[in-house]
């Protein structure tokens, strides 16, 4: 263990070096913060250059990855240690632990971010947490090895999906009651909401499809499916899922596929495949929505999609298994 | 004594009619079967609740979905003592209707339950054997079949060791008829991907009484013996299904060489060291489960669970007969922490999966390998595919 005089010396160092960097630079760019499960460490990129700033330790075995609603914090969830690293974004170190019981797989805040919502994966729990204080609120029941969380923009409703039983659940905010489970393809991964909010729509990895879900009548309205010339079916696995802001395209990374697709939510049709590094999983788009960032699991690097051409631009390494990425503007 | 009071095949009715509270019966078929006496390790134990562990566990995670849906699912375990005439037993199993039997029988008894009259409208799940003969001229129109045959193991390695270049084989063949037919197995594999057995030798092995002080000793001059074949190879391919004494030959061979088969470097459709595509979470909620390691059978008795879970729930399947159907259809596909959804074979209805490449501590890869391919499904690349197979179901 360094010295508490050690630690900060490196942190007014630090501090110093990024004073620095912004007087040069003009004030900071974006940073992406990505989680490398296999490593414990956050890499973080710059959003111009996408080189290294910083490899920052974490707990063991860190996966979902995001900000905070101010920006001032990168949220990681550690499973193999059951709690959460939280970053500072000016001094990119570790500042506080939040316990969240056992093996955290992904997490999503409040609207306001004072709460977090935590999935814990071997428990069969949605956890939620007080963020100022690390208190846990209470423990939702849910189905085997849940995962994705969405919130949705009235912040009523937390869906949640559990990749053993298959099922997007409902939750509500006020009263933290389940209020309705979909059956979904075989083990969902992510829920995201349309950004009118109208669907919701979960990926499931083995079933190979994604589900588009009416959240009034929890109906499932469409089911899109992926076709690749070349590519068996078995090895197509829908995780991530991003909407550009106009809600006009969707992308949709397909894991052992080893590609996005492209796909338009007004007709459900897959515009396009586009080829990425191996295994991509969770994917984020850069503060002003003109690039997109995915992590590939298996070739240790992201790929970085221009999102005007749909075009992958260029990929570049980071730890090893990159999980998910957060993005700081 | 059979444990079937209070069982009843009415799941059909209370679904049709739309009761809230629909019970599905599963029954866990099995026999007492004799221990297999004294290993040559002692590590290697088998548990009395092997199997039965995990298709209780796999009951109670398909009961957490049907909690959300209105459906329960009741597993049955009936024991047959040691010997038992199944063929007798199972007009009892079969009393109350057609039933979705998930069986931890062995092949000869497998057969015998199938072939009962009483068994025509059955289902039934063989969470247990690897035999070929079950999957070729033996197959069964009411029989699907979990766990990876003999040909799909021994091409699961073929596959590897050729991605690797050792391809000149030595083979080694114990006493047993199932040592023949992986034997047979290693040279079709041999055959279908460019290996050679440049070296064969069948090893009558005498076990005698397993235990003594100076085994090391005797052990340590016995192998090398057979295994001094005179002929340059890069594996040994030991064909040894009872576990005679193929875990004697590693670091005992004569050369120096790698250990491969029925023991060494193993192919197997689970380990309890296996954790990617969440296998990890599974090894948590078994071992939670059941306060121990999650074996093969386990997994065998844990997925011919969730495959009637599946039916049942997502495709709606209320009886044998339209399982079975969907089970055949394209519709039908199951999770295994393999990477990729499960799907039967319609000609022999044997689960195509991929298949570990373990030894005792750690995975060490997953056939098929990158560049075996296939025309319609890579994973068909393991076991009898369409063209071969010896199966003429019933239709």
């Amino acid at each position: 263990m360094p010295s508490r005089a050690l630690i900060a010396r490196r942190a007014t160092l630090l501090a110093f070096a990024a004073v620095l960097w912004s007087l040069a630079a003009g004030g900071r760019a974006s940073e992406l913060f990505v989680s490398n499960e296999v490593d414990d460490t956050v890499t973080v990129l710059d959003g111009d250059s996408y080189k290294v700033i910083a490899t920052i330790p974490t707990d063991q075995r860190p996966r979902g990855i995001i900000e905070t609603p101010d920006h001032k914090a990168v949220l990681v969830c550690d499973g193999d240690s059951s709690n959460i690293d939280v970053i500072d974004t000016r001094t990119l170190k570790v500042v506080r632990r939040i316990d969240t019981g056992p093996d955290p797989e992904t997490l999503a805040t409040s609207l306001s971010g004072d709460e977090l919502y935590v999935s814990n994966e071997n428990n069969a729990l949605v956890t939620i947490i007080q963020y100022a204080t690390g208190k846990w609120i209470t423990q939702v029941p849910v189905g085997i090895e849940p995962e994705g969380l969405a919130v949705s923009r009235d912040g009523r409703t937390v869906v949640v999906v559990s990749e053993e039983t298959s099922m997007a659940h409902f939750i509500d905010t006020k009263s933290w009651q389940v209020v309705a489970n979909v059956l979904v393809d075989t083990r969902p991964r992510v829920a995201v909401y349309t950004p009118d909010q109208r669907y919701l729509w979960v990926s499931s990895e083995v079933g190979g499809t994604v589900s588009v879900i009416d959240p009034r009548s929890h109906q499932i309205v469409h089911v899109i499916n992926f076709q690749i010339p070349g590519v068996d079916k078995q090895y197509i696995g829908p995780i991530g899922i991003q909407f550009t802001a106009d809600g006009r395209t969707a992308f949709v990374a397909l894991g052992r596929a080893n590609r996005v697709a492209v796909v338009d939510p007004g007709s459900y049709e897959v515009e396009k495949y586009i080829l990425v590094g191996q295994r991509p999983w969770q994917l984020t788009f850069s503060p002003d929505r003109s690039k997109l960032y995915v992590a590939n699991g298996l070739t240790n690097d992201v790929t970085i999609i221009d999102v005007s051409s749909e075009k992958a631009v260029k990929s570049v390494p980071v730890g090893r298994l990159p999980w998910g990425i957060a993005v700081v503007p | 004594m059979l444990a079937l009071a209070g069982m009843s095949n009415s799941f059909a009715a209370a679904a049709a009619a739309g009761s809230a509270a629909r019970t599905f019966p599963i029954v866990y078929l099995r026999e007492t079967y004799p221990g297999p006496g004294i290993m040559p390790s002692l590590l290697e134990t088998h548990p009395e609740d092997e199997g039965l562990a995990g298709a209780e566990d796999g009951t109670a995670e398909i009961n957490t979905t049907g909690k959300f849906l209105g459906v329960h699912f009741k597993l049955y375990v009936v024991t047959l003592p040691a010997g038992a005439d199944v063929a007798a037993q199972a007009g009892k199993v079969f009393a109350p209707g057609p039933a979705v039997i998930v069986s931890d029988l062995r092949a000869a008894d497998l057969l015998k339950l199938a072939d009962a009259p009483a068994a025509k409208k059955a289902l039934i799940l063989d969470m247990r054997t690897t035999d070929d003969s079950l999957r070729q001229q033996d197959c069964r129109a009411n029989v699907f079949h979990i766990l990876p045959n003999q040909a799909m193991r021994a091409d699961a390695l073929a596959q590897f060791l050729v991605e690797k270049r050792w391809s000149r084989w030595f083979l080694l063949q114990g006493p047993t008829p199932e040592d023949a037919v992986y034997a047979a197995d290693v040279r079709r594999s041999a055959a279908r991907y460019g290996a050679r057995v440049v070296a064969a030798r069948s090893y009558d092995y005498n076990p005698g009484s397993r235990r003594s002080d100076t085994g090391y000793q005797q052990i340590q001059t016995q192998m090398p013996l057979a295994t001094q074949v005179g002929t340059d190879y890069d594996v040994l391919f030991v064909a040894d299904e009872t576990d005679l004494f193929g875990d004697y030959l590693p670091y005992n061979t004569f050369d120096a060489r790698p250990v491969v088969g029925t023991q060494g470097l193993v192919a197997t459709a689970w380990t309890p060291a296996f954790q990617s595509y969440s296998a990890l979470q599974m090894q948590n909620r078994f071992q939670q489960f059941a306060h121990r390691e999650m074996t093969e059978r386990d997994y065998g008795g844990w997925l011919a669970v969730n495959i009637v879970g599946d039916a049942v729930m997502r495709g709606q399947q209320t009886s044998p007969a339209g399982i079975r159907a969907y089970l055949r259809s394209a519709g039908f596909l199951v999770a295994g922490f393999k990477g990729e959804g499960l799907t039967f074979r319609t000609w022999d209805q044997q689960l195509r999966q991929p298949v570990l490449i373990a030894q005792p501590l750690m995975v060490v890869s997953l056939s098929p390998q990158a560049g075996f391919l296939h025309p319609d499904n890579t994973t068909d690349t393991l076991g009898f595919d369409q063209p071969e197979t010896r199966c003429r179901l019933a239709p």
